[in-house]
């Protein structure tokens, strides 16, 4: 009895006409415990789909595998995944591995045109690369496809900006989601690069969050200069990896409205070297120096977290999920502590202006099983599922402004994270890929971070800067793209 | 069923050959891919240029500095872990149990994988918690730059690779010194030879088939390293720590340019022919040497 009117009670909840609030008092009327309260949602919107008018069980008994990088999304898809199972009647194998060798994993699969994998998440300029190799599928085939796709898929739901980040035309310079476009991939959650500060480090020293990068750069060197529980200011990557330039560095160049090339009617040519960057990359180099880790060019994202989790530094330019895990992991030392700020490096800006980092779906060109495929990935990035993620589990940032804008995800991210959906706020709407798309992104990017490390150990900002030019240019020359 | 004596001989090397066969096909494979334009994202670009991609590889200044850290890599590495590995060696010849204990002992870095082995002394050298650097702290050393600075770079990664690797050279040349024959020792003794002149003009001299044995061994390695230069320094800061495998796995994997990546392991095949060469030389020139002065 208390279990029907439980039901009903979920079903209230799903259209939207019951908080969440009221649902668990209502759970807690019925004993109903939390997990047994998950699991009933979780069918009531699996039985909500099947009663769709989209056949749903087409696939029934197809066994599709994917490819998955170890990360709080994919525990977050297979923690849902058998509600997919039941909706569909489908099998689904997985391979997971670690960040580490994931991506050399993706290449050797399909550069080799496997078939083993009918799915897999990527980057989005990772698709730079397999897009125009034609190892992935174009997606716009499947999400215009009424007999493929469900009804209440809703693809204009994801955010614009990043529906356009996974599209591209292939042809170098032409911007990410403009004429053309294929749908390489599509976004499944994505990190802003923001400032995640040590609230009580900050309160501590009497001072507020920075407004823009030179007051990052003076506080940053006031708390190195004056350690006390923190051991430095500032926490940015600096591994000799284009890992390093697509985060805060990025961020702040297009804040100073930087580009990284001149597109000359489809000729590419490097503008790392004009007086404006050269200038920009003196007082990041500056900032480093002066107040970042001591071995800065080792760090990559896990060195930076850890270091903002274990208390040592008391600022990161970096990703917000990445604040958002280690404040929300009792394990790290300064867990809960931390803030998060929207941020404007250059001061004649008026907001902020992140790049964009985005975890997305691809699906492999040599899947033998692309329809069956479809079907999950259209489940795993529909609205239904990314709310589950959203409120449930950990898939912050969700890609869906459903999410953002339903009431149980606010309640959730500013109950954990003060300031998170502030900062979002702000950012969203300045938020792209900042950068060129074209076919040698990991070589000028590598290359770029090289040239960083170089000029944080001495070497001459100008003068290095024009070697990286020119080496780029001649990249590109190579390819005809110069 | 009897086989053709004349045929036999040939049946009986079949299995080298098709393990031969089994070796050649990955490098002309190599070779192959070096002379073409090949970058996956670029199928279109697909085509033989001959040898462009050796002509850009050598007209870069880039690779003739991966050569440059390549060998002094090598070099290093290969020094200093013959003087430990044959110190260690000499001190723990005569068996006892002590001896004993500490040889096992000292072959427990060998059982590490090198990439682990480099992840334990990234943590050992953290500036921040390390306990290499507190301890250096005592002698004023705290802000010793390790892998994240160009001049000090190429120092840890030499350093890793002789705590890995030393004991491979110590277990070869402790091995050869307890197989030395004794007759000549006892000869000296008995002579009154002092010891520096038993070391140098009997144990060394017979002892140098296993030194140049080890040392091939340790060359072929050391210029083929990646584990711990990758898990360590990616090849940076800039390009002070960038080696031949490195960069391949960079170009391969991260770049899609199997061409330029062919290329770039085909020198380095000829460097590794070419010293090999040299190393099988001297050893054949030593066993002449050898025989030689038997017969006298």
């Amino acid at each position: 009895m208390s279990h029907s009117k439980m039901k009903n009670a979920v079903d209230t909840f799903l259209k939207g006409k019951m908080s969440r609030r009221d649902l668990l008092i209502k759970a807690g009327k019925y004993g109903i415990g939390f997990a047994a309260l998950t699991q009933l949602m979780g069918t009531q919107v699996t039985s909500a789909l099947a009663a769709q008018d989209f056949d749903w069980k087409k696939h029934s008994g197809t066994t599709i595998k994917l490819l998955m990088n170890k990360h709080p999304y994919m525990d977050s898809m297979i923690a849902e995944l058998d509600n997919f199972k039941a909706l569909t009647g489908m099998n689904v194998e997985y391979d997971i591995f670690a960040e580490d060798v994931y991506f050399d994993k993706v290449t050797a699969a399909l550069s080799s045109k496997s078939s083993e994998y009918d799915a897999f998440m990527t980057g989005a300029y990772m698709t730079w690369t397999y897009g125009p190799a034609g190892w992935c599928a174009d997606l716009n085939d499947y999400i215009g496809d009424s007999s493929k796709t469900n009804p209440s898929y809703n693809w204009n739901d994801v955010v614009g900006n990043l529906r356009d980040a996974c599209s591209w035309s292939g042809v170098a310079g032409e911007v990410p989601g403009g004429a053309g476009s294929k749908q390489w991939c599509m976004p499944w959650g994505f990190e802003l690069n923001s400032v995640t500060y040590n609230q009580r480090y900050f309160d501590k020293a009497g001072m507020k969050p920075p407004s823009n990068l030179p007051e990052m750069t003076d506080q940053a060197e006031w708390f190195t200069k004056n350690p006390d529980e923190w051991s430095y200011g500032i926490g940015t990557r600096g591994s000799r990896s284009w890992a390093t330039i697509h985060p805060g560095f990025m961020s702040a160049y297009a804040n100073y409205g930087l580009s990284d090339f001149e597109n000359n009617g489809g000729k590419l040519k490097a503008a790392m070297n004009s007086q404006a960057s050269k200038d920009f990359h003196e007082q990041w180099v500056k900032m480093i120096s002066s107040s970042g880790p001591k071995n800065w060019s080792n760090y990559t994202w896990y060195e930076v977290g850890n270091d903002i989790g274990a208390g040592s530094s008391a600022m990161i330019f970096d990703a917000d999920i990445l604040g958002y895990f280690f404040n929300g992991n009792p394990d790290n030392k300064e867990a809960g502590n931390f803030g998060f700020h929207g941020f404007t490096p250059n001061p004649s800006a008026s907001a902020p202006t992140p790049n964009v980092w985005i975890w997305s779906l691809a699906m492999s060109n040599f899947s033998k099983n692309k329809d069956a495929a479809w079907y999950w990935m259209q489940w795993a990035n529909g609205p239904e599922n990314a709310m589950a993620g959203g409120v449930k589990h950990n898939q912050v940032n969700p890609v869906r402004e459903s999410v953002w804008a339903s009431g149980d995800f606010d309640d959730k991210i500013r109950g954990t994270s003060p300031g998170y959906m502030e900062q979002y706020n702000s950012s969203i709407d300045g938020s792209k890929i900042h950068f060129t798309a074209q076919p040698l992104f990991f070589e000028t990017t590598t290359e770029w971070a090289a040239a960083l490390q170089e000029m944080q150990t001495g070497s001459n900002v100008g003068e290095t800067l024009d070697k990286l030019a020119g080496k780029i240019d001649g990249m590109m020359k190579d390819v005809g793209l110069a | 069923m009897k086989i053709n004596r004349k045929l036999f001989p040939y049946v009986l090397t079949l299995p080298a050959l098709l393990v031969c066969v089994g070796i050649l096909i990955p490098f002309f494979t190599a070779v192959y891919y070096s002379l073409q334009r090949y970058n996956l994202k670029m199928p279109h670009m697909k085509g033989f240029i001959w040898f462009d991609n050796y002509i850009n590889i050598f007209t870069d200044a880039s690779f003739w500095n991966t050569i440059k850290v390549s060998l002094t890599y090598t070099f290093f590495t290969i020094i200093v872990e013959l003087l430990l590995g044959l110190g260690i060696a000499l001190l723990l010849a005569k068996r006892n149990w002590l001896n004993n204990i500490l040889g096992v002992l000292l072959i427990l870095p060998l059982m590490i994988a090198p990439a682990l082995a480099s992840l334990i002394w990234k943590l050992m050298i953290n500036p921040n918690f390390g306990i290499v650097n507190y301890i250096l702290s005592f002698v004023g050393l705290s802000e010793f730059t390790w892998a994240s600075h160009p001049d000090t770079v190429l120092f840890t990664l030499i350093m890793v690779d002789v705590w890995v690797f030393t004991p491979f050279i110590m277990v070869l040349l402790l091995a050869g010194l307890r197989s030395l024959p004794r007759q000549p020792f006892e000869a000296a003794e008995l002579d009154g030879v002092p010891e520096y002149y038993k070391f140098f003009r009997i144990t060394l001299p017979m002892l140098f088939p296993f030194i140049l044995t080890a040392s091939l061994f340790r060359l072929l390695e050391s210029i083929q390293q990646f584990d711990i230069i990758y898990a360590l320094s990616q090849g940076g800061p800039g390009e002070s720590s960038m080696v031949f495998q490195v960069s391949a796995y960079l170009h391969t994997f991260q770049y899609t340019n199997i061409g330029k990546s062919a290329a770039m392991m085909v020198v380095l095949w000829a460097i590794c022919y070419f010293l090999c060469h040299v190393f099988v030389q001297q050893w054949q020139k030593l066993k002449i040497k050898t025989k030689g002065e038997l017969l006298q």
